[in-house]
């Protein structure tokens, strides 16, 4: 591909949200003709970035230059009057439109009488085939169409648009194999047409196949800019997660005790549970006293297998097995009767609740478990919430205070001290460590331990693989929605092993 | 006692929602009082009942009060009822029906009673249970019911508005006990019921953590639907009981105008009364303050003689000027304002 001058470039750019520095000096380029990918763990930044580019952010620090002229955007249709165009990840489009109005959305061809229909059905119908669409009526509903299709739709306005660049953000985490295949097919006909793509996407799978170019983010900085065949899929992985090969030597101080004695009777098994589009069918087994860690990048599975375990989302098939006896999961306050809590990650919108004092959101799941008549009396409140505060260091320690007011730290310690107080049998914590300081970390893994040694089955998620490996008597290594590993933690087995592993089975697929 | 304290005291004091109300009825009596100096005078009649403009106030308030208890607890958790006042029309319907066909006994008083109650609580449930199960929006539901509600009342008198007599009824209606409405005790005995059971039990606390946060609350285990189906059931049965006793006071049930848009005032006084329409804290309290409020100030547009034709102007004007002094954003621009000038009443 001959050098052709970068139709994007994005210097230095720093956004600074009060208290965060969301990204730090960002550079980011992208050439016309080229599938560009920007890769990165949760809270990398690549949201932000996207969104620094589409005029939803400013930023207060560096530039951007599109095709040589520097220029500011002040909010989305500015960007898209500079021929950037975005397609997220739910598609936005309007399902009660048809589907040529959706195409020609604020593009529609005008009459003095007003919308001319027939040329916008017309013209609707050009952008579509131009993208293998040909046979769709663009006088049908918009809702009609499969998932997938209103994808392609959302690509079409681009097209319409004429857009320079074009914005996929994470376009395939809802579609299965053929439709992905579909949407590349797009994407590449639309990049030999000299568009410059910007994909995101989490499965490595097909960041190698479609990419021509990678941007590798982290905490907010930038990490390096590849062409494709320059990195392999261990050194990225390591890139992403912040770990060289002499980092992860040096942190081997794992977990040392013995393996427990296991009992032979899993307290939980799950046979073949799945759930389209988030996990393809899985068996696993938990024990009592054991700690087992979910290894895998984002978008591997990890949550969606847990949030199954938990009841969150129903499973389309499999059974679950608690104490020996099949159970129906079919809601969280279902779990919490069978004594099994789960912390999600998303602290924010499935955790707290913000208008609610810090005693309130305690004592809210032993609450709910024991139904609105029997209110925990006041003084027990006092003293689960005391605890609570004491042993997790809550700070400011006043039970009365919203909440919301917490910081993202403190907030956490005040779920697990929610979760703790229903006495569970099975702890399922997701992302208990992000974003909070090494302090309250260290806390939260002493109290996983802790829960351990005591008979609980504890199941561990993190990003941090070190964390994993540190905690965990088994670690489930996940990939693209499926388990392809189970390791028995030991010496042998490091964040470096289960790095390899993830990108192992890459090539494993490749070769297939 | 430093200035700063009591300026804070006082600004602590502003922040409460339900203070507004009680100054707003307050500031409502005083003009009155200037237009006619005995307006709040209370006389002892032959009869032993007491009367003044006070009491009918007091009166006029229960009904409205009782309706906007069960709105409250409907609003906290992000919903709202539309057909409180179609349940007000049942309840009268049906009590009414009861009590021409009962022996004017106190025990056919209780039959009445307790059937208008079982009607309206079913009515609450459809409301509940479209809502909570069929996922229906609480608006559209409520409206649906609002509708059917009144068609229902009508079918049931025949389209007729029935009169009936009961002594036991009356005297509900508009007996006295020490000299004050029995329908006004009766109207703040609920008050303390509704406050207990939701203070006293869990259900205060899970109805604001489903009205903040619906997800959040499903993961922490909350039983969602069941907390709805509650809610509505007790709107409906408070709606049914201030139907029997606003059908009581003149004993005829009026189909077409018995309850009708008594559910706005229901929402006006639970909003003046510090609750969000976007689900949440709630306050009790504040809902009947924001009902003492509103029946003031019906009773003041009469009585300053507001033309009819802008008396619901006159109402607005009243309820804007009360949000708007309860908007923290406001109180904050006012006071930023007042502390510009010359800082006098520090040492006042």
């Amino acid at each position: 591909m001959e050098p052709r001058p970068p139709i994007v470039e994005m210097r230095g750019i720093t956004i600074e949200f009060p208290g965060v520095k969301a990204l730090d000096g960002v550079d980011l380029r992208l050439l016309p003709g080229e599938v560009h990918t920007l890769m990165g763990e949760n809270g990398a930044g690549k949201s932000t970035l996207i969104k620094a580019l589409t005029g939803v952010y400013r930023f207060q620090e560096g530039e951007l230059i599109v095709a040589g002229e520097p220029v500011r955007l002040d909010g989305t249709a500015s960007a898209q009057a500079a021929g950037i165009s975005t397609v997220y990840q739910e598609v936005n489009l309007c399902e009660n439109l048809s589907i040529g109005e959706n195409v020609m959305l604020g593009q529609e061809p005008r009459t003095r009488l007003g919308i001319d229909w027939r040329r916008l059905h017309a013209r609707a119908s050009e952008a579509l085939e131009a993208l293998g669409l040909g046979d769709l009526d663009t006088r049908q509903s918009l809702s009609t169409l499969s998932l997938a299709v209103q994808q392609l739709v959302a690509i079409s306005r681009a097209i319409v648009a004429n857009a320079k660049v074009l914005i996929l953000d994470e376009p395939t985490s809802s579609l299965d194999a053929n439709e992905v295949a579909r949407l590349f097919a797009v994407m590449r006909d639309l990049r030999d047409r000299g568009v410059a793509i910007l994909f995101v996407s989490h499965f490595l799978e097909q960041v190698y196949e479609i990419s021509d170019r990678l941007t590798v983010l982290r905490n907010g900085r930038h990490q390096g800019e590849f062409a494709i065949d320059e990195i392999d899929r261990s050194a990225l992985i390591s890139l992403m997660i912040g770990k060289d090969a002499d980092t992860l030597d040096a942190i081997a101080q794992k977990r040392e005790a013995a393996p427990r004695e296991v009992d032979a009777e899993p307290l939980l098994r799950a046979r073949g549970i799945a759930r389209r589009g988030a996990i393809v069918p899985t068996d696993l087994e938990l024990h009592a006293g054991e700690v087992l860690g979910f290894a895998g990048l984002l978008g591997s599975g990890r949550t969606e297998l847990a949030r199954l375990l938990y009841g969150a989302d129903r499973l389309d098939a499999g059974t679950i097995e608690l104490h020996g006896r099949p159970v129906a999961l079919t809601s969280p306050a279902a779990a919490l009767r069978h004594r099994i809590v789960f912390s999600s990650e998303n602290r924010r919108d499935e955790g707290i609740i913000r208008d609610l004092t810090v005693r309130e959101n305690v004592v809210l799941a032993v609450q709910a478990k024991r139904g609105w008549l029997r209110r925990i009396a006041t003084s027990q409140q006092r003293t689960l919430v005391d605890d609570c505060i004491a042993r997790f260091d809550v700070r400011p320690a006043q039970p009365e205070r919203r909440i919301g007011t917490l910081s993202g730290g403190n907030q956490q310690k005040v779920l697990l001290g929610r979760w703790l107080a229903t006495d569970p049998e099975i702890v399922i914590l997701d992302e208990p460590t992000r974003g909070i300081d090494v302090g309250a970390k260290a806390d939260i893994q002493a109290a996983v331990l802790e829960l351990a040694s005591r008979g609980v089955a504890v199941i561990f998620i993190s990003s941090e693989l070190d964390e994993v490996v540190r905690l965990s008597d088994r670690i489930v290594v996940l990939k693209d929605h499926a388990v392809i590993a189970t390791l028995e933690n030991g010496p042998d087995v490091t964040s470096e092993t289960i790095v390899a592993r993830i990108a192992d089975a890459d090539t494993q697929e490749e070769a297939a | 006692m430093t200035a700063t304290t009591t300026r804070e005291r006082l600004g602590a004091l502003a922040s409460t929602p339900l203070v507004w109300g009680l100054v707003a009825i307050v500031v409502l009596l005083a003009i009155n009082s200037l237009r006619d100096p005995g307006y709040l005078g209370v006389e002892l009649a032959a009869s032993g009942r007491l009367t003044g403009n006070p009491i009918d106030i007091l009166r006029t308030a229960a009904p409205l009060l009782m309706i906007a208890l069960g709105m409250t607890l409907v609003v906290a958790t992000g919903g709202i009822d539309l057909s409180v006042g179609s349940a007000m029309v049942i309840g009268g319907a049906v009590s009414m029906e009861m009590l021409q066909a009962g022996d004017g006994s106190v025990g056919s008083a209780m039959a009445a009673l307790g059937v208008a109650l079982l009607i309206t609580a079913v009515l609450g449930a459809i409301n509940g249970v479209l809502v909570a199960f069929v996922g229906l929006q609480p608006f559209i539901t409520t409206l649906v019911t609002m509708l059917a509600g009144r068609g229902l009342a009508k079918v049931i008198t025949e389209g007729q508005n029935t009169s009936a007599s009961n002594e036991a009824f009356r005297w509900i209606a508009n007996g006295t006990v020490l000299g004050a409405p029995v329908v006004f005790l009766i109207a703040l005995a609920i008050l303390v019921v509704v406050v207990v059971l939701v203070r006293t039990t869990a259900l205060g606390m899970l109805i604001e953590s489903i009205g903040i946060d619906p997800k959040a609350s499903r993961m922490a285990g909350v039983d969602r639907r069941s907390l709805l189906v509650a809610v509505y059931v007790i709107s409906g049965v408070l709606g049914g009981v201030a139907g029997v006793f606003a059908t009581g006071s003149v004993m005829t049930v009026d189909v077409s105008n018995t309850g009708l848009l008594l559910e706005l005032d229901a929402i006006l006084a639970v909003v003046v009364g510090g609750t969000a329409l976007t689900g949440g804290r709630f306050s009790l309290a504040g809902a009947a303050i924001g009902a003492l409020l509103i029946a003031t100030l019906d009773k003041t547009v009469v009585f300053l003689g507001v033309s009819s034709a802008a008396t619901p102007a006159f109402k607005a004007v009243v309820i804007v000027a009360l949000c708007l002094l309860q908007s923290a954003t406001i109180r904050e621009r006012l006071s930023r304002v007042r502390l510009r000038a010359p800082r006098r009443e520090v040492t006042a």
